[in-house]
Order: structure tokens, then C-alpha cells, then sequence
């Protein structure tokens, strides 16, 4: 047992979890933000992505432990007082999910992205999305909705 | 996951003090983790050593580029010092896994692992890198052993890998397309005097391949090694590839990387 201290979408949390706790179990089992998905639980997916200090990183591939004392963004902490995020909007309006069960994923990963490259070229977000996996809509759409939300972002 | 104690260590010292036959050292977790999840490998306790600050970082001399053993691969990619000085070292990061992975994961931490078809220990055997650990300097010829094992004795901390500036070089590998490991990866670097071969994911272990070697430091051009009908016998053979396919693949991934130089 360890304490563990972040900061999760603005606000300070302090837990004793067990060193084996992953990232993801924390996110989800100890602090309730269910929105961070495990999928296939072996870091190949991405819908378990969330931001540690500013980066992304899938969180079912990372103890709770070794992120200690940073600050962690989940997809509940990309809405600002109610209104989605630029990038939620674009998914949303362009069709870029279908069942969402990678959308979480998906969506910080995609966030990530403009934060480094304001203007990504198709290429380049096909490449960054490269830990991302949807078995439903197809990336088409996915794409399209990066590309809007880098317009309003 | 079976339950460890998690430790985090503030420098070598404490963190080789705190090693035993039944721990690991903890960098980017990126193979750690996920090996622990499936049960494949069990610790009592790990051992976190990205906190040490001496570990990070990335230093260029007149004649070698010299990567802290927690550096990550974003790290390697985005440095404009590594871009400048081996471009193909900076390129093979970028090629590793995905995003997430390369904002994790560690050079350190991947040849420690020595993974058959990992990228960095080709790197290290083409760009004649010392490995430099809290006991001693390695010649990557000697650190890597065999599939999954190196020279690294419990408790040896790697600290640093330095590579030698080549005069030309470049890496070119056939992921797999699901994984992004190499089926194969080869890595040439044109040294002054003689050329290396490092051959990724065709064998259990990485290797430098004396042949195409020999022919290319007679005569640096993918003509030398066109055809050549290279020993299968040891190469994997698996869903993904056959050893002969393998074979066929290491020739064409060089003859790519001699053109690319």
C-alpha cells in the first residue's frame, strides 16, 4: 500500500491504493471516473488513453504509483462548465464514433496531437492515431473530426 | 497482476542496493507492465529509476552521441542534436510502437529487455555503442547474449549507451503491421574503414551479419549485395514470416538502407 497524490481534471485526490494498482484501475475503481475505457488491456487499444503531464499515455500500461504527484487529464476533465470540448464537438457533428467504446481514447489521443502540431496533414494524424483502434466507424470519419476540431482549436 | 512492493530510487546507488534475484528495475514499464499482467514475469519488488535525474538526457560529442539509459523515446526522436548528428538513430525512435509508447517508453529500458525484434539493439551493434552501466563500459558486441539476455549481471544499473557518430547510416524495417515490432530490421552504418550490418527480428538475437558486411565494406552500394542468398537455417520462422521469406527480407530491408544513405 502506497499514498498516492495527483492532480485529476484540476482537482487534488489522495488515496492509499495497493502498488500493483495500474493507472486505469485507479482512474476507474478508486476515483469513479469511469469514462477512461479498458479495452483490450494489453496497451495495444488506446481506449484507456488519458494526459499525464500534458502527454498522453495508456493508462492500463502505467502503475498509479509511478505517475505519483502529477497531473492527470481524463476525458471528464475536457469539458468547460458543461460545454464540450472543440474536439468532442467535432466527433460528435462529423460522425466520428459509432458504439464509443474507443471514443474516450480516441478523443485524448486526438487532443494530444493538436497540442504538438496545431495543422496535422491526414498523414500525420493517421500516424499519431496509430495506438488507437475502432472496430466500428472506420477512421474516415475520426480523421475528419481531427481536422475540423484543428480549425476551432 | 500479482501484488510487488513498488520502490522509487533517488540515484544508482540506492537503486542497485535495493536489487535482489527477485526484482526489476522499473523505467517507461512498457514491457515490464504488460509482462507482469499476463503472469510472464513475477517480482517482489520494483524498482523505479526514471526519478534519477543523472539517467535523462542526451549529450553529443565530436564522435558520439551519448543517450541517458531513462531517456525516452519522444526524447530521441524530437532532438535536434541526435537529428543532426545520426539522423537514422532519430528516425528509428519515431518508428517505435505508437505515441503513447514512445511518450513511456526507455532506450535503457528496451536493451536491457534485448526483445528479438526490438529496434534499439540494432542500433547499438551498427553504431558500435558502448553501454555504459553503474559497474563498467560494454561493448554492445558483448552485451547482447541470446533471446531476452545480456551481459547485465542483477543489480547492474545501465546508465548511458553511446553510440559512434557513423559517416552515413540508416535503419529500414518491416513491421509487423499489428505489433509495429520488426519481422526484420536492418541496420547499416558506414564506418570509417568498414561497414556494419545489424540485423533485427530475423534471428533470436540481434546481429551484425558478416557477410553483407564484408561485401559492403569492399563496395558501399546495394549492388555488392543484390542476390545474396543468406544461411536461414537460424532465422525465425513464424504466422508472420517464414525463415526463408526472412532471409529474403534482411537483403532487401539492406540493399533499402544502403540507397537511403
Amino acid at each position: 500500500m502506497g499514498k498516492i497524490s495527483l492532480e485529476v481534471n484540476g482537482r487534488k485526490v489522495e488515496k492509499e491504493a495497493p502498488d500493483n494498482t495500474l493507472l486505469s484501475t485507479f482512474l476507474r475503481e478508486h476515483l469513479q471516473l469511469t469514462g477512461t475505457h479498458i479495452g483490450c488491456d494489453t496497451s495495444q487499444c488506446g481506449a484507456c488513453v488519458v494526459h499525464v503531464d500534458g502527454n498522453s499515455l495508456k493508462s492500463c500500461t502505467a502503475l498509479a504509483a509511478d505517475v505519483n504527484g502529477s497531473k492527470v487529464t481524463t476525458i471528464e476533465g475536457l469539458e468547460t462548465n458543461g460545454k464540450m470540448h472543440p474536439m468532442q464537438e467535432a466527433f460528435k457533428k462529423l460522425h466520428g464514433l459509432q458504439c464509443g467504446f474507443c471514443t474516450p481514447g480516441m478523443v485524448m489521443s486526438a487532443v494530444d496531437l493538436l497540442q504538438k502540431n496545431k495543422k496535422p496533414s491526414d498523414t500525420e494524424i493517421r500516424d499519431w492515431l496509430e495506438g488507437n483502434i475502432c472496430r466500428c466507424t472506420g477512421y474516415q470519419n475520426i480523421v475528419a473530426a481531427v481536422k475540423e476540431a484543428a480549425t476551432k482549436m | 497482476m500479482k501484488d510487488f512492493n513498488y520502490h522509487s530510487a533517488k540515484d544508482s546507488k540506492e537503486a542497485s542496493k535495493l536489487a535482489s534475484s527477485s526484482s526489476a528495475f522499473l523505467a517507461g514499464g512498457m514491457t515490464t507492465i504488460p509482462s507482469m499482467k499476463l503472469g510472464l514475469a513475477t517480482y517482489k519488488d520494483l524498482i523505479d529509476i526514471k526519478n534519477i535525474k543523472k539517467l535523462s538526457g542526451i549529450k553529443v560529442s565530436g564522435k558520439s552521441v551519448t543517450i541517458g539509459a531513462a531517456t525516452k523515446h519522444v526524447e530521441v526522436s524530437n532532438s535536434k542534436d541526435v537529428k543532426k548528428a545520426i539522423p537514422s538513430l532519430s528516425s528509428l525512435a519515431e518508428g517505435i510502437g505508437d505515441p503513447q509508447v514512445r511518450n513511456r517508453g526507455t532506450i535503457g529500458g528496451s536493451i536491457a529487455n534485448n526483445d528479438p525484434s526490438a529496434d534499439y539493439p540494432s542500433a547499438c551493434i551498427a553504431l558500435n555503442a558502448t553501454i555504459h552501466t553503474n559497474e563498467r563500459k560494454i561493448e554492445a558486441a558483448k552485451f547482447f547474449k541470446g533471446m531476452f539476455e545480456t551481459a547485465l549481471k542483477k543489480g547492474e544499473l545501465i546508465e548511458a549507451i553511446e553510440f559512434q557518430i557513423p559517416e552515413k547510416s540508416s535503419y529500414q524495417k518491416h513491421p509487423n503491421p499489428a505489433s509495429r515490432y520488426a519481422i526484420v530490421g536492418v541496420y547499416v552504418a558506414k564506418h570509417k574503414g568498414d561497414v556494419n550490418v545489424a540485423v533485427t527480428g530475423a534471428k533470436s538475437c540481434v546481429y551484425n551479419d558478416k557477410e553483407m558486411s564484408k561485401a559492403l565494406t569492399g563496395n558501399f552500394s546495394s549492388s555488392s549485395i543484390d542476390g545474396m542468398d543468406l544461411d536461414s537455417s537460424e532465422m525465425n520462422s513464424d504466422m508472420h514470416a517464414s525463415a526463408d521469406f526472412r532471409a529474403s527480407l534482411v537483403v532487401t530491408q539492406a540493399k533499402k538502407a544502403v540507397d537511403a544513405c
